[in-house]
C-alpha cells in the first residue's frame, strides 16, 4: 500500500545517498606509505583499517542559496561494512549503512531500505568497498580513477562511468595527507558542490 | 387392515421421498465461511464479516514464483503483470514497477496545500514562513536534502515533506531487477486485488485461473530459462476456492469409499442383493430429509455439513442392519412375521434413536451456524432413518424375506462377550488413567483459534504466511470503523478520528494509521485550507520572513504562483485520483454500502517484531472518546475472530453437557433404574474419555468438531450398550444374533466415519478420528460391562 510513496521518497534518496557514503567510507585513516607513491599503494594501506571514528564538518554549497549550509557530527566505521554517519547539527539524523541493509533515522522517522534494490547505488558502494579493500579493479568498475600529489598531500578523484551515478555526481575528490583522509568533495553536475572536512579522533 | 396399513406406509414414504427431491433440487449448497459466521452479529463481528466476504483485504491474491534464477522469476513478474494489468478481473496488480509512481507524485505535489494538514493562518505568517523555511534549509543541510534541492522555489515550506513523512511505507518487499522479491531472494512476488469479492467464490476462481494462464504463457514467452519456475498463490479468494474443491472433492471420495464399503459389507453379510437394496432405503431416506430439514431450517445447506452427512451412512444403516439380523432371530424363534422384533427390540433401538436426539438437540441452539446445521440433519436424518426401518422397511420386506444364517459368527462372538466382563477392571482403571491424563492437559485442552477448523491445509496456511511476510504482510488487523450518511460525512468524522491518532503516533503508541481523507480530504477541510492560504501580500511577507536566511524572497516565485493557484482553484474530488494508485486506497478505504458511506482507517502497531502482542488498545479507545465521533468503531479483527470462535466452543461445550445431561434424564426416566442407567452411561462414558485421552497424546488439540464426534460416540454407542444391558440380556444374556447385528452395525459405523480420519479437511479429520475408534470402544467397554450372565441360564441355553 505504501509504495508508491516510497518510490518518490527513493527516486530522491538515491542521490544524495552516494554523497554521504563516500563521506563516511573517506573517515578512516590511510596506513604510512610506501615510498613509491601511486594507487595500488593507497589501496592496500586503505585496506588496513578494521575501525575508525572522525568528527565531520560539512559544508555545502547551493546556487539558491546566498552562503553555504553546514552540518556536522561524526563518522564510524567498522569493518568489513558497517557505516554510520551521526549529524548533530543542524537537525540530529542517523544513517547507518549495514551490508546491504541502510537505516536513516530523522525525528520520528525511520526508514530501512535494501541497497540492492538501486543495482546502481549498489555498484558505487561495492566501488567504494572495493577502495577501502584496496580492490582497485572492483573501483575502476564504476570510477575512472585519478591520483594526484604525493604522499605528505594527495589527491585521489574519482569520475563516474555508470552514466545513472554521472545525472548525480559529476566527480568525488578525496584530499588526505600520509595515512589521513583530510577532505571530501562531491561536486554535482549542476556546479552545486559540498564539501566535508574530517577528523581523524581514534583508528584501528 | 393389515394390507390398508401397509400402502399408507409406503405411499406417505415415497411421497415424502417426492417432496424432499423437490425441496433439495432448490437448494443452495455453499462452501463459504458462512457455516463459522455468526447469524446475529454483533457491531464488531459485522465488520469482520464485511472484511471477509467484500472487504479490501478478501479480494487480494499474493502471487509467488519460485524456482529458476532471480532474473527469470522477474522477468515473469513483469509480464505477468502486465497481461494481469490488462485484465478487467483485477481491479489493481502490484510487483513493485513504478506504474503510477509519476501520476501519484504530480497528485501529491500538484495539490498539496489542500493535502497537507500543515496548511494553517499561522503557517504563512511571516513568523511561521520564516520558520518553514529555516526548517527547510536545515533539510538541505542533511543528506535527505538532496531530494528536496530541486522543490525549494516551488516548496519551500515543505509541505511535500510533511506529506511523505505521514504516509510511512518502511514495510514493502525488496526488489530484484525492478520487480518485488522476498527477502530471502528466492520468490518474485506480487500482489494483485480482483475485481469479485472474496465471497465470490466463482469469480475467485476465474481470477485464479487468469493468473495462471498469464504465468504460462509468460513462462513460453520466456523460454526454456524459465521451465522450472513454479507459481504459488493465496489469499482469502484463493483459500475459499481451494476449500470449496477440497470439501467437495474430500466428501464425495469419502462418501463413495464408504459408501462401497459398506455395500461390500452388507453383501457379505446379506448374500442377497434385495436385503441390501432395501438396507440402504433407510440412509437414503435419511439422507434426504436431513438435507431437505437443514435447507427448510437455513436456506442454505454447507458443503461440510453434506459431508458430515455421508457420514450419517454409517449410523443409519445400523437400523436395517439390526431389523434384518435380529429379525431373523425372531422369525427363527416364533416362525412368524417380523411383530416380535417390534417388541423385542424395536423399544431398545428407539431408545438408543432417542438418545441420539437429545444428544444432538442441543446443537440446534448453537450460534454458530455450522453446528445447528450438524444438529438438525443429524435428528432429522437418524429420525427419519429409524422411523422408515420401523414403519416402512417391514412392509417392503418379501415374504418368508431371510438373510443368510449369520449365527456360526454370532456364536463365536457370543464366547468373547461372555468372558469380556473379566477386564472390567482393567477398563476401570484404564479409564481413570485417561481420565488422569485428560485432567491434566485441561489447561491446553481446546484449541481456540478459528483457524483450527480451517479447511485449508497446514501446507496452504504456511504458504499464506511466507508469502504474507516477504510481502511485508498488508496483515490488517486492527481498524477503526466509520459509518455515516455520505462519503463527506464520512471524510470529516476520519478527519477528527486522524488528528486525535496522529497524537498516538508522535508518542509512539501506534507506528502509523492509513485515512481515506490523507488522499481527498472532506470538502470543509479543503475550503479551510483553502482559506488558511495566504492572498496578495504573500511577497511582502516572504521578504521580511527570509530576513536574516540565506536565501532571497526572489528565489520563491514559483512558490507565490502555486499558492495563488491553490487559493482559487476547484476541489479535489474522488475522479481526480483516477490513474493514480491513490484511487485504490482511497475506494478501500471509503465505500458506499446500501445507502451508508464507510471509512475505514487501518491500525498498524509500532514495530514488527511487537505485532504478535497487538496494539494497546486503551489509548486507542481514548482517543477514540476525545475525537468525539460516536460513529467510529475500534475493531482488532484477529481478536474479534477468535473471540468468535471461542464463544461457540464454550457455547458447544455447555450444550454437549446440557445434552449429556437430557440423555441421563431420558435414560433414568426408560429404564427406571439408577443402577441400568449407570450401566448404560459408563461404557459410553470411558469410551469418551479414553479417546480424548488418545488425541491429547498424540499432540492434538480438541476443536468443536471433535465434540461433535464425541457427542457422536455417544449417540451410536448408546445403541450398543442399551442392548448389552437391556431386559433381553439380563435374562439370556445378548442372543449370538443380536451381537452379530451390533458388531456389523459397527463395522458399518467404523467404516462410514472413521475413513474421515484420512481426510485433510480438519473438519472431517476430527470427526473421523474421533469416532471410527470410538465407536469400537463404545461397543467393546459395553460388552465388558454388562451384565455377568448367571452361569444357569447359560446352560439352558
Amino acid at each position: 500500500m505504501h509504495s508508491r510513496h516510497v518510490k518518490l521518497f527513493h527516486s530522491w534518496l538515491y542521490r544524495w545517498l552516494a554523497a554521504s557514503l563516500l563521506s563516511v567510507f573517506a573517515s578512516y585513516p590511510v596506513l604510512s606509505m610506501a615510498a613509491d607513491w601511486n594507487i595500488d599503494q593507497l589501496m592496500q594501506s586503505l585496506s588496513q583499517t578494521k575501525l575508525g571514528h572522525a568528527k565531520f564538518t560539512e559544508k555545502k554549497y547551493i546556487a539558491m542559496l546566498d552562503r553555504p549550509v553546514e552540518s556536522s557530527g561524526e563518522l564510524l566505521y567498522s569493518a568489513p561494512d558497517h557505516l554510520e554517519k551521526r549529524t548533530v547539527k543542524p537537525r540530529p539524523e542517523t544513517m547507518v549503512v549495514d551490508g546491504n541493509q541502510m537505516t536513516i533515522e530523522r525525528g520520528s522517522q525511520r526508514r530501512t531500505v535494501q541497497l540492492q534494490e538501486y543495482p546502481e547505488l549498489a555498484g558505487f558502494i561495492d566501488s567504494i568497498r572495493g577502495t577501502l579493500a584496496g580492490d582497485r579493479k572492483a573501483l575502476e568498475r564504476s570510477f575512472k580513477l585519478n591520483l594526484e600529489g604525493g604522499p605528505e598531500h594527495w589527491t585521489l578523484t574519482l569520475f563516474p562511468l555508470d552514466a545513472k551515478l554521472a545525472r548525480n555526481v559529476h566527480l568525488i575528490r578525496i584530499t588526505g595527507s600520509h595515512d589521513n583522509i583530510r577532505t571530501m568533495e562531491i561536486i554535482e553536475p549542476d556546479g552545486d558542490h559540498s564539501v566535508m572536512s574530517i577528523e581523524r579522533m581514534s583508528a584501528q | 387392515m393389515k394390507s390398508r396399513a401397509r400402502w399408507v406406509a409406503i405411499a406417505g414414504w415415497l411421497l415424502g421421498v417426492a417432496v424432499c427431491c423437490v425441496i433439495i433440487s432448490r437448494t443452495v449448497f455453499t462452501a463459504d465461511l458462512s457455516a463459522f459466521l455468526p447469524q446475529s452479529p454483533t457491531k464488531e463481528q459485522q465488520v469482520l464479516l464485511d472484511q471477509l466476504r467484500d472487504g479490501m483485504i478478501s479480494r487480494l491474491i499474493l502471487i509467488g514464483i519460485e524456482g529458476g534464477d532471480a532474473s527469470t522469476r522477474a522477468a515473469l513478474s513483469k509480464q505477468i503483470a502486465s497481461e494481469l494489468r490488462a485484465d478487467p478481473a483485477f481491479v489493481t496488480v502490484n510487483n513493485g514497477e513504478a506504474v503510477n509512481t509519476e501520476r501519484d507524485q504530480a497528485y501529491l505535489f500538484n495539490n498539496r496545500y489542500l493535502l497537507s494538514s500543515a496548511v494553517t493562518p499561522e503557517r504563512f505568517t511571516v513568523s511561521g514562513l520564516h520558520d518553514a523555511i529555516s526548517d527547510t534549509i536545515d533539510l538541505l543541510a542533511s543528506p535527505a536534502g538532496m531530494m528536496i534541492k530541486p522543490l525549494l522555489p516551488r516548496d519551500p515550506t515543505g509541505e511535500i515533506v510533511h506529506l511523505i513523512e505521514q504516509m510511512n511505507g518502511d514495510t514493502r518487499p525488496q526488489m530484484y531487477d525492478g520487480a518485488w522479491t522476498s527477502r530471502d531472494g528466492l520468490r518474485a512476488i506480487l500482489l494483485a486485488q480482483t475485481k469479485a469479492t472474496g465471497a465470490d467464490t466463482n469469480g475467485q476462481q476465474k481470477a485464479m485461473a487468469r493468473i495462471q494462464d498469464a504465468f504460462s504463457s509468460a513462462t513460453k514467452k520466456i523460454g526454456p530459462s524459465a521451465a522450472s519456475a513454479k507459481l504459488i498463490m493465496t489469499g482469502p479468494g484463493v483459500f475459499s476456492v481451494r476449500s470449496r474443491d477440497t470439501i467437495e472433492h474430500e466428501a464425495t471420495k469419502f462418501s463413495l469409499i464408504g459408501t462401497a464399503i459398506i455395500i461390500s459389507l452388507l453383501l457379505l453379510v446379506y448374500r442377497s442383493i434385495t436385503a441390501l437394496a432395501l438396507g440402504l432405503l433407510p440412509v437414503i431416506s435419511g439422507a434426504l430429509v436431513g438435507v431437505t430439514a437443514v435447507s427448510l431450517g437455513f436456506g442454505v445447506v454447507h458443503g461440510i455439513t453434506l459431508g458430515f452427512g455421508t457420514t450419517l451412512i454409517g449410523e443409519a444403516v445400523d437400523y436395517s442392519i439390526y431389523l434384518f439380523v435380529q429379525s431373523r432371530q425372531a422369525n427363527t424363534s416364533e416362525g412368524k412375521a417380523s411383530s416380535n422384533w417390534d417388541a423385542d427390540f424395536w423399544p431398545t433401538i428407539r431408545l438408543g434413536v432417542l438418545t441420539s436426539i437429545v444428544g444432538f438437540a442441543s446443537l440446534l441452539v448453537s450460534s454458530f451456524p455450522g453446528l445447528a446445521q450438524l444438529g438438525l440433519y443429524s435428528i432429522a436424518g437418524l429420525t427419519a432413518a429409524a422411523a422408515v426401518t420401523r414403519f416402512v422397511l417391514p412392509h417392503l420386506l418379501p415374504v418368508n424375506f431371510r438373510i443368510r444364517d449369520v449365527s456360526a459368527i454370532g456364536l463365536r462372538l457370543a464366547v468373547a462377550a461372555r468372558h469380556a466382563p473379566k477386564l472390567r477392571w482393567p477398563i476401570i482403571i484404564l479409564s481413570l488413567a485417561a481420565f488422569a491424563i485428560v485432567a491434566l492437559h485441561r489447561t491446553t485442552l481446546w484449541n481456540s483459534e478459528l483457524s483450527s477448523l480451517s479447511p485449508v491445509s497446514q501446507q496452504d496456511q504456511m504458504t499464506d504466511a511466507r508469502l504474507r511476510a516477504d510481502m511485508g504482510a498488508p496483515d490488517v488487523r486492527y481498524l477503526i470503523v466509520i459509518s455515516g450518511e455520505s462519503r463527506d460525512a464520512v471524510l470529516q468524522s476520519a478527519e477528527k478520528v486522524g488528528v486525535q491518532l496522529q497524537k498516538l503516533v508522535s508518542q509512539g503508541t501506534l507506528a502509523t494509521f492509513e485515512s481515506p481523507a490523507r488522499y481527498l480530504p472532506s470538502i470543509a477541510t479543503q475550503r479551510a485550507r483553502q482559506a488558511n492560504l495566504p492572498g496578495d501580500d504573500l511577497e511582502q511577507r516572504l521578504v521580511k520572513a527570509t530576513q536574516g536566511l540565506p536565501v532571497r524572497a526572489s528565489v520563491f516565485s514559483p512558490f507565490l504562483s502555486d499558492i495563488a493557484a491553490s487559493k482559487h482553484r476547484s476541489l479535489l474530488q474522488r475522479s481526480d485520483l483516477d490513474n493514480t494508485s491513490l484511487a485504490l486506497a482511497v475506494d478501500s478505504l471509503l465505500f458506499q454500502r446500501g445507502t451508508q458511506w464507510t471509512a475505514m482507517l487501518p491500525l498498524t502497531a509500532p514495530s514488527s517484531e511487537k505485532l504478535s502482542q497487538g496494539i494497546a488498545v486503551e489509548p486507542i479507545r481514548a482517543a477514540l472518546a476525545a475525537s468525539g465521533q460516536t460513529n467510529a468503531l475500534f475493531v482488532d479483527l484477529k481478536a474479534e475472530s477468535d473471540h468468535l470462535y471461542s464463544g461457540y466452543l464454550k457455547q458447544a461445550i455447555w450444550l454437549s453437557l446440557a445434552g449429556l445431561g437430557g440423555i441421563v434424564i431420558l435414560l433414568a426416566f426408560s429404564l427406571r433404574s439408577a443402577t441400568n442407567t449407570v450401566r448404560v452411561l459408563l461404557p459410553l462414558v470411558a469410551a469418551v474419555i479414553c479417546i480424548v485421552a488418545a488425541l491429547v497424546l498424540c499432540g492434538q488439540r480438541l476443536t468443536i468438531l471433535h465434540l461433535i464426534g464425541l457427542l457422536l460416540i455417544v449417540a451410536v454407542g448408546s445403541n450398543y450398550a442399551l442392548f448389552f444391558s437391556s431386559r433381553n440380556a439380563d435374562e439370556i444374556g445378548v442372543s449370538p444374533q443380536t451381537l452379530t447385528s451390533l458388531v456389523f452395525a459397527n463395522l458399518t459405523t467404523v467404516a462410514g466415519f472413521g475413513l474421515l480420519g484420512f481426510s485433510h479437511v480438519p473438519v472431517l479429520n476430527a470427526i473421523g478420528t474421533t469416532v471410527g475408534p470410538g465407536a469400537v470402544l463404545a461397543l467393546v467397554f459395553s460388552a465388558i460391562f454388562s451384565r455377568q450372565i448367571a452361569p444357569q441360564s447359560m446352560r439352558e441355553k
